[in-house]
C-alpha cells in the first residue's frame, strides 16, 4: 500500500502557521470595507522533506488560495510560511518583499493545471523552459541550451524540439513542458496545482507517472493541489481536506481514506463516482449545498449538511485535533464515528 | 519514457517553429483585401517619404494666367506605342464673362516621360536632384496632370506634398497616442490603487468632453505666429492628448487580465524582475493587438486633421495638407467649375478605407492563438 | 445506500424492445481551411425506450457531435455527411398515439417537424446552466413557456392549458428536481440561483414536454463532486419515475459506470465498443477501452506505483492516422492489418461490440 514517509517525521521542509488571507468585500464610492471573504482560515501544516502532500476540497474552498499564499504569489493577512531553505535556515516568506523573495525562488516552483495558459505562446521551449535559469544567472547561452536539452529528455521529450513553440505541442506535452521549466531551478518544494485535471483521460496516467518518477530520482516534496480524489490517493503520502477555508482533517492517505475521521471527508469519498458498476457509489449523500465563506455557518461550518449533527456543533467550533497518532480531525464526535467509504472494505486488492 | 511524437512532415515542422509574427502574417495573407490594401498603404508612404520626386513641378510655382486648368489625362501609349503623352490646352477668354476658358486638344500632344529631370529638390533632404518619377520631356512645358487652381498651382504635385503632411499627422498623431496610452494604460493596469484611480478618471473626462469642441479651442489657443512647422507638430499634439484614452483604456485592460496569466505567475515564480515581466511577457502578447487598434486609430486621426485645416483651424497655408486642399474647394463656384479640385477627398476617402480594412485583416490575424 | 441506488435496468430492455433511436453509420464532417475534418466518422448504437446508455470518450471524439447531430444543432461549418438518425417519434393525440419512424438526418434543421421533435421528443440538458437561461426572464416564466407551447404532453384531452395551471405544472416539476421553496423559485432570476439548483432548474426545463428521450451532455462536469453526486442521484430518480431514455454524455469513467446501463465508446468519431456496462467495465474487449481503464488511479488499488499507460497522445484532427485510429498508441496493434484497413463495429459476445481485427476480419469499405 502507501509507502511510508521518507525520511521519517524528523525534517520538515515547509512549516504553515495559521495562515490567514481574508479578501475585504467593499461597497460604496468610499470602498468601505463591510466584511470579509474568508478564503483561507486559520491553517496549519507541514510537510516532511520528499513527501507529497495532497491538499483536497471542492472549488471555493480555499485549496489555491491556500497554495498561491505558500508560493507568494499573493500575500497573506496573517500567519507563517516557514521554509526550510537549501543553506539549512529557515525563513519565514510572509513577511519578505519581492526582493528579498527573489534567492528563494528558485527553492520552490509551481507545476500549473492549465498546459495552454501556462507558457508563453510567443516564446520557444528554450526560452520558456531557460527562463528561469537566465533570470537567476545562467548568462551563457550555450550552457542553457545544455541544460534545457537535459530537462527535456527527463521529462519525456526530444531535446530536438527545443526550437518548436508551444503550439506544436499537445497539453500532455506542454504538461511536461511546464514541469521541466519548474524543474530548472533545481527545486526542493513543488507546488502542483491540479497539475492533470485539464489533461485527456488517456494522457493523465502519464504525467502522473512522470511526477512520481522525477520524485524519486530527484527527492522532490510535492504539495498536490487537487479535486479528483483517486488522483490524490495515488500520489500523496497524506492528506489534507479543506471545507470553506479550513483543515477539516489530516491524515496519512491510507488511513484517511479506510477510516476518514470527518464526516465531511467521508461524504466526499462517497460521492466519487466509482468506475466499477458493481461498487454503487456517487451518491447524494450530501444535502444542500457548499456554505458561502463571507457569511459561513456558526460552530461546526460542515454542521447544516452534517447528519450526525449535535446541538454543541451549532454553537462550538471544533478545533482541530489528534485524533490518533498523526491523524488530525475538526469534529466533535470524532472519535465517536465509525465512517464508511468505498475503500473502507476493499483491504489491499 | 518518451512520448512518441513520430518524426512529422515538413510542413508541420515548420508551423512547429513559426513565430507569432509568423503566424499573423500568414493568417494575415489569407485576407486578400486586407492585402490589397496594405499595398495601397504602401503606395501612399513612398509619396510621404519623398513628395517631390513625385510631383512633377514646384508646388508653390503661381502663375495667374494658367488659373483652372482642366485635367491634363496622362496617355501611356500613342500610335507608335509606349510613348506617354498628355494633351495640351489652349485657353480662350469670353469676351461675356471675361473668364478663362480651357480646351483640351487631344492632336496636339505634350510628351511626357518617366524619371525625368525637372525641377531641383533634395531627395530625403539630403540628395540634390533633380529627378522625377513623372513630367514634361521639354523642361520648360508645365504638365497639370490633376489641372490647376486658382492661382495656376499644380494639384497634382500639392496633392503629392498634401499627402506627406496628412499621412504624417496620422502616423505621428498615432504613436504619441500609443506612447501616451501604453505608459499610462499600464501604469494603471499594472500598478492599479491611486494611480490607477487618478488616470481613469481623467480618461473619463477626456472622453465625457465633444471632441471637435476641444480641438476648436486647443488650435485657437495657438499663437497666430507660429510658423507652419510650429503649427503642424502642435496640431499633432493635440490630436494625440484627445485620442489616447481609448488605446489607455484597452491597454490598461490588457495588463489586468495578463497579470492574472500563468506564465506571467510563473515568470514572476522564477524570479524575473518586474521590467523583464511587462516586456518580455506581457507588452509582446497585446504588441500585435495594439498595432492593430492602432492601424484603426490612424484613419481618425486623418480625418480630424482634414476637418480642423478644412475649418480653417488646422494646418494654414502656405502649408499644405488634404484639408488645406479641400478648404479651396469650399465653393459651389469651384464645384462646377474645377471639380478636379475635390480629388483630395478621393484620397482621404481611399486612406481611411485602406487603413480600416488593413486594421481589420491585422486585428483577425493578432491573436493566432485564439482558436 | 443500498441496492436502490445501482443502475436501473429497466424491463423494456429485454431484447424484444424495438429501438427509440437508433444511430446508423453516422458521418459528420466539418469542412475547415486546412482540411475537412471526419469529427464523426460512422457511429452507429441503439437506444432502447428508458434505457440509459452512456457515450464516453476524449476530446474529440465526437461524442457531443454527436449529440448535436441527433438534435440537428451542428454548428457550421460542420454538416451531416451521410448515415441515418432513426428516431420513433409519436403521433396524434396523446392516448390514442401511433408511431412513426424518421429520419432525423433527413430533416431540415429549422423545419416545423424537427422543431417539434427538439425540445418535445428530445429534450437537452447543456454543460453549462447558466448559458440555457435568459437573464432578463425568471426561469419560472421560460418553463411556463416551454410548457405551454407543448401543451398537449400535458393535456390529453385536448382541453387547452392555462398559464395558471401551466404555473402550478411547473411548481411541481420544481418539486421533482428537489427545489426547495418551488413556488418562489418560480419568479427567482437565473442568476439568482446557485450552480446547483441552476443545474435543478435546467433538469425541470427539459422535463417540462415530457421527452422521451433527454440528453445529458457532460451535465456534471462544471459542479464539484458532492453537487455532482446530486444531480446523478435526481436524475436516477427522475428516469425511473417518467422512464425515459437518456444519452450520457461524458469523459468520466466514474459517472458513466453509476449512471448507464449500455455503453458507447468512442475514439476520434469512431465507436470503438459498446455493450452493458457490466461488461464494458469488467470484460472490456476493445484495447483503447482496456487501457483506459487500466491507467485510472483507483479509490482502492494500490497506490504510488506506475500506473499502466497509453502511450502517446491524441493526434490532431488533421491528423488523423490511417486504418484502425487508435493503432498508433495500441498495444495490440497487429502489423500490416490495423494500418491498413479500418476495422468495422462487429458483435463480439452475446450483447457487446467492438471494431477491432483482434476478434473479427471485417472491414469498413473504404
Amino acid at each position: 500500500m502507501t509507502a511510508p514517509s521518507p525520511g521519517g517525521a524528523a525534517t520538515p521542509l515547509l512549516e504553515v502557521r495559521n495562515l490567514r488571507k481574508f479578501f475585504p468585500i467593499v461597497k460604496g464610492t468610499f470602498r468601505k470595507v463591510v466584511g470579509n471573504v474568508r478564503a483561507v482560515d486559520d491553517v496549519s501544516f507541514s510537510i516532511q522533506e520528499g513527501e507529497t502532500l495532497g491538499l483536497v476540497g471542492e472549488s471555493g474552498c480555499g485549496k489555491t488560495t491556500t497554495s498561491r499564499c505558500i508560493i507568494r504569489a499573493m500575500a497573506p493577512t496573517s500567519g507563517q510560511v516557514l521554509f526550510h531553505t537549501r543553506a539549512g535556515k529557515v525563513v519565514d516568506l510572509v513577511p519578505m518583499s519581492r526582493k528579498q523573495l527573489r534567492p528563494l525562488r528558485p527553492e520552490i516552483q509551481m507545476i500549473f493545471q492549465d498546459p495552454f495558459g501556462s507558457l508563453n505562446p510567443r516564446m520557444t521551449l528554450l526560452d520558456n523552459v531557460g527562463e528561469p535559469l537566465l533570470v537567476n544567472g545562467l548568462r551563457n547561452r550555450r550552457e542553457r541550451t545544455d541544460r534545457v536539452a537535459e530537462l527535456l529528455r527527463l521529462v519525456g521529450l526530444r531535446p530536438e524540439f527545443m526550437h518548436r513553440f508551444p503550439h506544436a505541442f499537445s497539453g500532455g506535452q506542454r504538461q511536461r513542458i511546464g514541469i521541466a521549466r519548474a524543474l530548472s531551478t533545481n527545486p526542493r518544494l513543488v507546488v502542483a496545482d491540479e497539475p492533470i485535471s485539464a489533461l485527456d483521460v488517456s494522457v493523465q496516467a502519464q504525467v502522473l507517472n512522470l511526477l512520481l518518477e522525477l520524485q524519486t530520482r530527484l527527492h522532490l516534496t510535492y504539495l498536490f493541489v487537487a479535486h479528483d480524489l483517486s488522483v490524490v490517493r495515488h500520489i500523496s503520502d497524506r492528506v489534507a481536506v479543506m471545507y470553506v477555508g479550513q483543515l477539516v482533517e489530516l491524515a496519512p492517505t491510507s488511513a484517511i481514506f479506510k477510516r476518514p475521521k470527518h464526516p465531511y471527508t467521508a461524504a466526499l469519498m462517497r460521492a466519487v463516482p466509482v468506475p466499477d458498476p458493481r461498487v454503487p457509489s456517487g451518491n447524494g449523500a450530501l444535502k444542500g449545498e457548499v456554505p458561502s465563506p463571507a457569511a459561513p455557518p456558526s460552530g461546526c461550518y460542515f454542521h447544516p449538511r452534517c447528519q450526525f449533527a449535535e446541538e454543541r456543533c451549532r454553537r462550538e467550533p471544533p478545533p482541530l485535533r489528534e485524533i490518533a497518532p498523526g491523524h488530525l480531525a475538526r469534529c466533535h464526535l470524532a472519535d465517536q464515528l465509525t465512517l464508511e467509504t468505498p475503500a473502507s472494505g476493499a483491504g489491499g486488492r | 519514457m518518451v512520448a512518441a511524437t513520430p518524426v512529422t512532415s515538413e510542413a508541420e515542422e515548420r508551423i512547429s517553429v513559426a513565430s507569432n509574427w509568423t503566424l499573423v502574417w500568414w493568417r494575415f495573407r489569407k485576407h486578400r483585401l486586407a492585402l490589397f490594401s496594405a499595398a495601397v498603404l504602401i503606395g501612399f508612404y513612398a509619396v510621404v517619404l519623398c513628395p517631390d520626386f513625385f510631383s512633377t513641378q514646384d508646388p508653390e510655382l503661381t502663375d495667374a494666367r494658367q488659373a483652372f486648368i482642366p485635367v491634363q489625362g496622362l496617355h501611356l501609349l500613342d500610335d507608335n506605342g509606349f510613348n506617354p503623352w498628355v494633351p495640351s490646352v489652349a485657353g480662350k477668354r469670353n469676351p461675356v464673362t471675361l473668364r478663362m476658358e480651357w480646351t483640351t486638344d487631344p492632336e496636339r500632344k505634350v510628351r511626357a516621360g518617366f524619371f525625368v529631370p525637372g525641377y531641383s529638390y533634395r531627395l530625403f533632404g539630403l540628395i540634390q536632384t533633380k529627378l522625377h518619377f513623372v513630367g514634361a520631356i521639354d523642361q520648360g512645358q508645365r504638365i497639370f496632370l490633376l489641372g490647376s487652381d486658382r492661382l495656376g498651382r499644380d494639384q497634382w504635385s500639392r496633392i503629392m506634398h498634401a499627402t506627406q503632411t496628412s499621412m504624417t499627422i496620422g502616423l505621428v498623431a498615432v504613436t504619441l497616442s500609443v506612447i501616451l496610452g501604453v505608459v499610462l494604460g499600464g501604469i494603471s493596469g499594472y500598478f492599479g490603487g491611486l494611480a490607477d484611480q487618478v488616470i481613469q478618471r481623467m480618461i473619463e473626462l477626456l472622453q465625457s468632453v465633444p471632441t471637435i469642441p476641444i480641438w476648436l479651442a486647443l488650435s485657437a489657443a495657438l499663437p497666430r505666429d507660429w510658423t507652419p512647422q510650429q503649427v503642424f507638430f502642435a496640431i499633432t499634439v493635440i490630436l494625440s492628448l484627445v485620442g489616447w484614452t481609448t488605446l489607455g483604456r484597452e491597454v490598461r485592460g490588457r495588463f489586468l487580465a495578463l497579470r492574472e496569466e500563468d506564465f506571467v505567475l510563473a515568470a514572476d515564480l522564477a524570479g524575473a524582475s518586474q521590467a523583464r515581466i511587462i516586456l518580455r511577457h506581457m507588452v509582446p502578447t497585446f504588441l500585435s493587438h495594439i498595432i492593430a487598434t492602432s492601424s484603426l486609430a490612424i484613419p481618425v486621426m486623418i480625418i480630424s486633421e482634414t476637418s480642423l485645416s478644412f475649418l480653417g483651424l488646422g494646418i494654414r497655408p502656405p502649408a499644405i495638407s488634404w484639408g488645406v486642399l479641400l478648404q479651396e474647394a469650399q465653393n459651389i463656384q469651384t464645384l462646377a467649375l474645377a471639380p478636379w479640385l475635390l480629388t483630395p477627398g478621393l484620397l482621404v476617402i481611399v486612406a481611411v478605407l485602406a487603413f480600416n480594412l488593413v486594421g481589420d485583416g491585422l486585428r483577425d490575424a493578432s491573436d493566432p492563438y485564439s482558436h | 445506500m443500498g441496492l436502490g441506488m445501482l443502475p436501473i435496468r429497466t424491463a423494456t430492455e429485454a431484447g424484444a424492445a424495438q429501438p427509440l433511436l437508433s444511430v446508423r453509420d453516422l458521418r459528420v464532417t466539418f469542412a475547415m481551411d486546412e482540411g475537412v475534418v471526419r469529427a464523426v466518422d460512422g457511429a452507429s448504437f441503439d437506444v432502447l425506450p428508458g434505457q440509459v446508455v452512456g457515450i464516453v470518450g476524449e476530446s474529440g471524439c465526437g461524442k457531443s457531435v454527436t449529440m448535436r447531430a441527433i438534435l440537428q444543432i451542428v454548428d457550421k461549418p460542420g454538416r451531416i455527411a451521410g448515415g441515418e438518425i432513426l428516431f420513433r417519434r409519436r403521433l396524434g393525440q396523446a392516448g390514442a398515439e401511433t408511431e412513426e419512424t424518421v429520419d432525423l438526418a433527413r430533416l431540415p434543421p429549422r423545419g416545423s417537424a424537427m422543431r417539434s421533435i427538439r425540445g418535445a421528443e428530445i429534450a437537452l440538458i447543456p454543460q453549462e446552466p447558466m448559458a440555457a437561461f435568459s437573464p432578463v426572464h425568471t426561469v419560472g416564466e421560460q418553463i411556463i413557456e416551454a410548457i405551454l407551447l407543448h401543451w398537449r404532453q400535458w393535456r390529453p384531452d385536448g382541453r387547452p392549458l392555462s398559464r395558471t395551471e401551466a404555473r402550478q405544472i411547473t411548481g411541481d416539476l420544481f418539486r421533482d428536481v428537489g427545489i426547495s421553496m418551488p413556488d418562489q423559485r418560480v419568479d427567482a432570476y437565473s442568476w439568482q440561483l446557485s450552480g446547483g439548483l441552476r443545474q435543478r432548474a435546467m433538469i425541470a426545463m427539459a422535463l417540462s414536454c415530457k421527452p422521451r428521450l433527454l440528453i445529458a451532455d457532460e451535465p456534471t462536469t462544471a459542479i464539484d463532486v458532492t453537487t455532482q453526486a446530486q444531480v446523478l442521484a435526481l436524475l436516477r430518480d427522475l428516469q425511473r419515475k417518467y422512464g425515459m431514455a437518456i444519452i450520457f454524455i461524458t469523459h468520466d469513467l466514474g459517472v458513466i459506470a453509476q449512471m448507464a446501463s449500455y455503453v458507447v465508446v468512442m475514439y476520434l468519431g469512431r465507436v470503438m465498443e459498446e455493450g452493458p456496462v457490466d461488461e464494458i467495465f469488467h470484460a472490456p474487449k476493445h484495447p483503447y477501452t482496456r487501457a483506459l481503464l487500466r491507467s485510472m488511479p483507483s479509490l482502492y488499488g494500490q497506490a504510488r506505483v506506475a500506473l499502466p499507460v497509453i502511450s502517446g497522445s491524441l493526434p490532431h484532427p488533421f491528423n488523423r492516422p490511417s486504418g484502425c485510429p487508435f493503432h498508433p498508441r495500441c498495444g495490440d496493434v497487429l502489423p500490416g492489418r490495423c494500418a491498413s484497413r479500418v476495422p468495422s463495429l462487429q458483435p463480439v459476445g452475446e450483447r457487446q461490440s467492438a471494431s477491432c481485427f483482434l476478434y473479427h476480419d471485417v472491414a469498413d469499405p473504404a
